[in-house]
């Protein structure tokens, strides 16, 4: 699906020479949603009136801007003003923001149409797709599989064709893993790279937004216009946004590249999925680059602490949903039980699951064995990829512990659930830019990724590699 | 209950007092901070708290929050942001974001009036609440009514001064707070009026009999002004004290203070334990102003009120008393100026506290200072001089001339000894009295002298006349 | 190792968070929260003496804005999202106790 012109690249091209049209983008796009988005289900709402209003503006007026024309899909946590944002979830159904995100308002001004709110597990959590209060997405290779979570609409939506280009949000791994099990290229940046200002907040200290694509390139474009130093946002890295599309040629001559054992060794990552992975390694040396094996022994408790700051910090960032000033109010004598009832007949399981969670390791008598020791486990994480990091460029593992696996397979057992993000969660701890890139399919025919790691700002270096390993893949 | 039993217990008393900065903005976005607009029309995503919002703070909090840690004598430290959490509808988030265990001012002290300096614990950042009506309903589970919630006051910076427990007398508790706004408002934090809300004063009370442990705390809420902190530790320590005595126990509770009926009630029947899970903040980064800055700002500072009272009493040997109304007044630096155009210090200093109530006017340091000379030498009676400067105030001028043209002059010593000649020899029994050391009769004979002078008589010389005559 | 997460320990954190759990619910979330705690307990066991928490992945400090204001919303759009509202203002049910 990924022929040159339908490329966001291809497609900015066209439309800035004038050889095309962004109505005709537009209709294109939408035909094709129109045509598979019933079995999919990748949008929580495709904004097709909108995007043929925004694509008459392109024609008529500037179309100089990066992405001028290019449709692409916005995960339904990321705000868009006057638009719903559900964040998946009967708590925010039908609300609709006063103002946009900072990455939407800088997509929009590059003249990109958002082409629809792709759908979401509710609140991010989740790593299939199959927690959204609107029913699942079905993964495009087999809709009888998940696209992954929690951004699986918008890995869904670009595997699909139903844009070029896309936006989710990684915490702890929500990006990279549905790009892994739909095929696609999916990169969370180094975090304070991209603002989170407008981001529906899930995991503060590790939530960041990025770019979905077909080919390294057009996610590189997308990362070249949402990211860089955002007023609104405090955490926000005071540099502007890095140039990545020049840098794709380099090639990985002499870079030094790691092969993290603990990861392809974990229990749980199948057999296709490591050798994929071995066979990564081996295409980075053919072209050029020192290929060794890595630790990062901290990785391993990864997992686990994720599972106490994660769950804490969004206990606190859920708390807002109250029923007082927006969302779902179920009426009730008195404020108190107003908020119980609604957040009771709001929030899904899994969400009720992770508050329940996250005020346990916050609560008095427990902050300092839960919380508190996680948050030294992720100093220990962080100082192990630092020395990593000295002895190699790059990281190199598996995205996913395996390919697509059925609906319902692991709704029962939320434990089994979040192993999948075992190989993704140790980089959003320690902050550092990861990404996936296809590479090849399962013993089942399903699409493989495999997860390019970098230091903190080593996006280039990043994007080199996936270049050379795009080129190269079966 | 008798004085001396009352006086057979210490009362200890601790302040936590909450101000609002007077900064343009609010603490974490760029909307007015402004009392008094419409409702909810000084609102963004931010201090809203909505979806997707982040918090960015207000360098000018910041240094605001510096100055009343210097003025208080307090260290500077690197700090960070913790958020609070709980449920209530006037807190946009169901958590405030606040300092907890690093907080940017700690370890400093406040100097009373009288010299008695009470301990500062700390003092910290923290964000305003949004604020709730409450309508209809008559106090009733059933006739509850609803409240209506304006967030204009959300996201307001506030600093919260927590005192050490210092203070054992409700007088200092008001001499903390009156010099605590003193400063506050010399170093232009903020206005700090406790009637606006702008200063809201809570107070930790516990009693205990000299040489027990510190006895259970109560804290006492909704006081709005000086006098009704002074009314509710009264109240309050008497009530614990009766409990006590009663053998019984106090409950450690929160209290609401009620102006109407003189007396502290309790909120709920049961203390509820709140666990805020406390966490760091993350969507803040830690804030360590550097030397530089702190320099900067403990340059900037002005003299402060126990400063200036100290000026005071080292250059015109005011008691502390005096110059504790004269600085608070604002008026100390019209006295020195005074002083330094000549004036006579015992003079001016009596006049700025007792006969300047509404301010100076059109009064100038050069007539002030001369219309004291005049006193000192004579040629005005204390009464005289009030009169004067009345009208220095009103209508400026110069002291002679308007002396001069109310008919003011000094009385001949010999015309006056005629007139209390003649006074004692219509008067023996009086004088007799006089004689025998009776003081009082003196304001008599002084009143009808007035009397027969149309006010022009010196008192002192009177008396001295009279002195003289009796002892002959 | 911290103590086993109980059914009362589930029924507080709920009542703080402004959640209701059924009787049904309470045992099933009891059960999975157990669960995940226990694998959390392989980093409550670690000796972490003297590791310094990470509470920012980025060594920020001091970002600050001029203390200059910018437009806030209208009005009419913040309370249009309102579930209910009076006078220009949200309104709620009424709250039983005071805030701390």
């Amino acid at each position: 699906m990924s022929s040159a012109e339908n490329t966001a690249r291809g497609i900015a091209a066209a439309v800035r020479a004038g050889e095309r049209s962004a109505v005709d983008v537009v209709e294109e796009h939408l035909a094709r949603i129109a045509g598979r988005e019933g079995e999919i289900h990748a949008f929580n709402e495709v904004l097709a009136d909108e995007a043929r209003a925004a694509a008459e503006a392109i024609d008529r007026g500037d179309r100089s801007g990066a992405l001028a024309g290019v449709p692409v899909a916005v995960k339904d946590n990321l705000c868009t003003r006057g638009i719903p944002t559900t964040c998946s979830s009967k708590i925010l159904e039908g609300w609709r923001p006063p103002y946009d995100a900072t990455v939407v308002s800088r997509l929009l001004a590059a003249g990109a149409i958002n082409i629809g709110k792709t759908n979401l597990d509710e609140f991010a959590m989740g790593s299939s797709t199959e927690n959204s209060a609107f029913g699942p997405t079905r993964n495009p290779h087999d809709t009888s599989r998940v696209p992954g979570g929690s951004s699986g609409g918008s890995a869904a939506a670009v595997a699909a064709g139903f844009a070029p280009l896309s936006l989710g949000s990684d915490t702890g791994g929500s990006i990279r893993q549905p790009a892994a099990l739909c095929g696609v290229v999916g990169v969370k940046p180094t975090y304070g790279l991209v603002s989170r200002y407008g981001l529906v907040a899930f995991a503060s200290s590790l939530d960041q937004v990025g770019p979905f694509a077909t080919t390294v390139a057009d996610a590189a474009l997308l990362l070249e216009v949402i990211a860089g130093h955002d007023p609104m946002d405090s955490t926000s890295i005071e540099r502007p946004a890095p140039s990545l599309v020049e840098v794709l040629e380099a090639g990985v001559d002499g870079l030094r590249v790691g092969v993290l054992r603990e990861m392809v060794d974990a229990e749980g990552i199948a057999p296709d999925v490591r050798r994929r992975t071995e066979e990564a390694a081996e295409a980075l040396a053919a072209a050029g680059a020192k290929v060794e094996e890595a630790s990062v022994p901290a990785a391993t408790l990864g997992l686990s602490a994720y599972y106490l700051i994660a769950p804490a910090e969004a206990s606190s960032n859920l708390a807002r949903y109250d029923g007082v000033r927006y969302g779902l109010r179920v009426d009730a004598p008195n404020t108190g039980l107003m908020n119980e009832a609604s957040r009771t007949a709001g929030f899904g399981a899994e969400v009720k699951r992770r508050i329940m969670l996250g005020t346990y390791a916050l609560s008095a008598g427990y902050y300092d064995a839960y919380y508190g020791k996680a948050q030294q486990v992720r100093t220990l994480i962080i100082r192990d990829f630092q020395a990593a990091y000295e002895q190699f460029d790059l990281l190199l593992s598996p995205t996913s512990p395996t390919t697509a696996f059925p609906l319902g397979a692991k709704v029962d057992d939320p434990l089994t659930m979040y192993l999948n993000d075992v190989c993704t969660i140790p980089t959003n701890l320690a902050g550092d830019p990861a990404m996936s890139v296809p590479f090849g399919a399962g013993d089942d025919g399903l699409p493989i990724g495999v997860q390019l790691l970098a230091p903190a700002l080593g996006e280039a270096t990043m994007f080199r590699a996936a270049a050379v390993l795009e080129g190269v893949a079966p | 209950m008798t004085a001396t039993e009352v006086s057979t217990w210490e009362l200890v008393v601790g302040l936590e007092v909450h101000v609002e900065l007077a900064t343009a903005t609010k603490i974490f976005c760029g909307c007015r901070n402004q009392f008094g607009d419409e409702p909810n029309t000084n609102v963004c995503p931010v201090c809203l708290g909505l979806p997707g919002s982040l918090p960015v703070l207000n360098r000018q909090a910041v240094d605001f929050a510096m100055r009343i840690g210097l003025s208080l004598n307090c260290s500077v430290q690197p700090s960070i942001f913790h958020r609070k959490n709980y449920f209530y509808p006037d807190m946009p988030k169901d958590y405030q974001v606040s300092q907890y265990d690093l907080p940017i001012n700690t370890d400093g002290f406040l100097e009373l009036p009288d010299g008695t300096r009470i301990g500062i614990e700390r003092a910290h950042l923290e964000e305003d609440t949004g604020k709730s009506t409450h309508v209809g309903g008559g106090g009733r589970i059933h006739d509850a009514g609803y409240s209506l919630v304006d967030y204009n006051r959300a996201g307001v910076p506030l600093v919260e001064i927590v005192s050490r427990p210092d203070i054992h007398s409700a007088e200092h508790a008001r001499a903390y707070v009156n010099e605590l706004r003193a400063i506050l408002v010399a170093i232009g934090a903020s206005d700090a009026k406790m009637e606006e809300g702008s200063m809201r004063v809570d107070a930790n009370v516990s009693v205990n009999r000299p040489g027990d442990p510190w006895g259970t705390r109560c804290e006492i809420k909704n006081l709005n002004s000086t006098r009704s902190l002074g009314r509710a530790i009264d109240y309050e320590m008497r009530r614990q004290i009766d409990l006590l005595e009663a053998g019984e126990r106090v409950v450690q509770e929160t209290r609401h203070w009620n102006e109407d009926d003189g007396r502290t009630h309790t909120l709920r029947s049961k203390e509820e334990a709140f666990d805020y899970r406390y966490f760091p903040e993350p969507d803040l980064v830690p804030i360590a102003p550097d030397a530089a800055w702190q320099e900067e700002v403990r340059a900037s500072l002005p003299v402060l009120p126990a400063g200036r009272r100290a000026q005071l009493v080292e250059r015109t040997g005011a008691t502390p008393e005096t110059a504790g109304v004269v600085v608070e007044r604002d008026l100390d630096a019209f006295v020195l100026d005074s002083l330094a155009a000549g004036g006579v210090a015992g003079r001016l200093l009596v006049h700025a506290e007792n006969n300047l109530a509404d301010g100076t006017g059109r009064l100038e340091p050069t007539t002030f200072a001369a219309m004291t000379v005049m006193e000192a030498d004579g040629a005005l009676t204390a009464t005289q001089a009030k009169t004067v400067l009345q009208e220095l105030v009103a209508n400026g001028g110069d002291p002679v001339a308007v002396a001069a043209a109310k008919g003011f002059e000094a009385m001949d010593d010999s015309a006056l000894a005629a007139i209390v000649d003649e006074l004692i020899a219509a008067n023996p029994e009086p004088f007799q009295r006089f004689r025998e050391g009776d003081g009082k009769v003196t304001g008599f004979f002084v009143g009808q002298v007035m009397k027969a002078t149309q006010g022009k008589a010196d008192g002192k010389v009177v008396t001295r006349l009279l002195q003289e005559r009796a002892q002959a | 190792m911290a103590d086993r997460i109980t059914r009362d320990d589930v029924a507080y954190v709920a009542n703080l968070a402004r959640l209701r759990v059924s009787d049904d619910e309470l045992d099933m979330f009891t059960g999975q929260l157990a669960a995940v705690l226990a694998h959390a307990d392989d980093v409550a066991a670690l000796d972490t003496a003297g590791v310094p928490p990470t509470a920012h992945p980025l060594p920020l400090e001091n970002v600050l804005r001029a203390d200059e204001p910018r437009p806030s919303l209208d009005r009419v759009e913040v309370l249009a999202a309102a579930p209910a509202v009076e006078d220009d203002r949200f309104r709620v049910p009424p709250v039983l106790g005071e805030a701390p």
